[in-house]
């Protein structure tokens, strides 16, 4: 367990750094420093299926956010209602601590759950779909109705994306032949 | 040196390029296809085929990678693959219910085996691979624009 706090702390001083440090690329490496911390957590705990789409995804994001940040220097607006910001920070992390503590007290403790569904599928899983991995038997075969639905909203992002930066907008077959002539 | 060298990074990291891209790739089919045998699945899959992708076209340039998979192919790949997803959901009212397991279950650990989970791993690899590589032409192509 020494390990996993370990981890846990380099992610929130990267975290911290990410935050602080004034040029945008230096901060977009602490990103993906926090990132990459994550996967190594997850294999850690014993979950290699999300750990590598954890550690893929983490490389896809970070080469995106170089791509857009390396020749840019945005400018930093830091001056102005110090102080209220402050404030209404500290406010908000002692109300989020408060009701915290109330809540995580009716979770189990951390590492043992109570598996009352996730038994029933361990029992029975292999028998049911024939699947040796389990976490790809429950997400397309036990609950692929999820799936499908986070399908839909990679394809809604997707669409999005490409309708808001396309050139240009696609003309009918009578207007081209005008613009031509 | 010709004009297409000129494009992209150095002839280090092109010639890198050239030997990795291929493994990269095949390491991508390699996880969608035993998805359901061992840790990954369609989505990591499909990440890493739209990363060697991204890979090509940060060293080579933006026009040989569009040259491999162009814009519309990829958008077209997309649809496919959610069409697919749902086609085979669909077939499962053929035996009773939305996204039933209608193929035989085979052998454990066997590649050929589990019933609808290759396939539906094979859909959404599809699916994640181009959408995400689409994504991404789209951010160089007006990253690039907006810098001119």
């Amino acid at each position: 367990m020494v390990e996993l706090y370990i981890l846990l702390i380099f992610m929130i001083v990267g975290a911290i750094i990410a935050i602080e440090v004034k040029d945008l690329l230096s901060s977009v490496v602490a990103v993906g420093a926090v990132g990459l911390g994550l996967s190594i957590v997850f294999l850690i705990l014993k979950a290699p299926d999300v750990a590598i789409t954890q550690l893929v995804v983490e490389i896809l994001a970070l080469i995106i956010l170089i791509r857009a940040t390396l020749k840019k220097d945005l400018p930093f607006s830091t001056s102005g209602r110090w102080m209220l910001n402050t404030f209404i920070t500290v406010c908000f992390i002692g109300v989020f601590l408060f009701i915290a503590n109330k809540c995580l007290k009716d979770l189990p403790e951390f590492g043992y759950p109570i598996m009352r569904v996730a038994g029933n599928y361990l029992k029975n899983g292999l028998s049911q779909t024939g699947a040796t991995n389990f976490v790809s038997s429950v997400i397309l075969d036990y609950r692929a109705f999820d799936t499908l639905g986070e399908a839909t909203v990679l394809f809604t992002a997707v669409i999005g994306v490409l309708a808001i930066v396309r050139r240009v907008g696609r003309k009918k077959d009578s207007e081209k032949l005008e613009e031509e002539e | 040196m010709s004009r297409e060298h000129k494009k992209g990074m150095s002839l280090i990291v092109k010639t890198i390029t050239r030997l990795t891209v291929g493994l990269i790739l095949l390491y991508g089919i390699y996880i969608i296809l035993h998805g359901h045998v061992s840790p990954g699945g369609g989505f990591a899959g499909g990440v890493i085929i739209a990363l060697s992708f991204v890979h090509l076209m940060l060293a080579y340039g933006k026009e040989t990678a569009l040259r491999k998979v162009s814009r519309s192919a990829a958008s077209f790949f997309e649809s496919v693959g959610a069409t697919l997803f749902l086609l085979i959901a669909l077939l499962g009212f053929t035996g009773g219910y939305f996204f039933l397991n209608f193929l035989g279950k085979g052998e454990p650990f066997k590649l050929f085996s589990a019933g609808i989970i290759p396939l539906c791993n094979i859909a959404i690899s599809l699916k994640v691979g181009a959408g995400l590589f689409a994504i991404f032409v789209a951010l160089v192509v007006l990253n690039l624009d907006s810098e001119k």
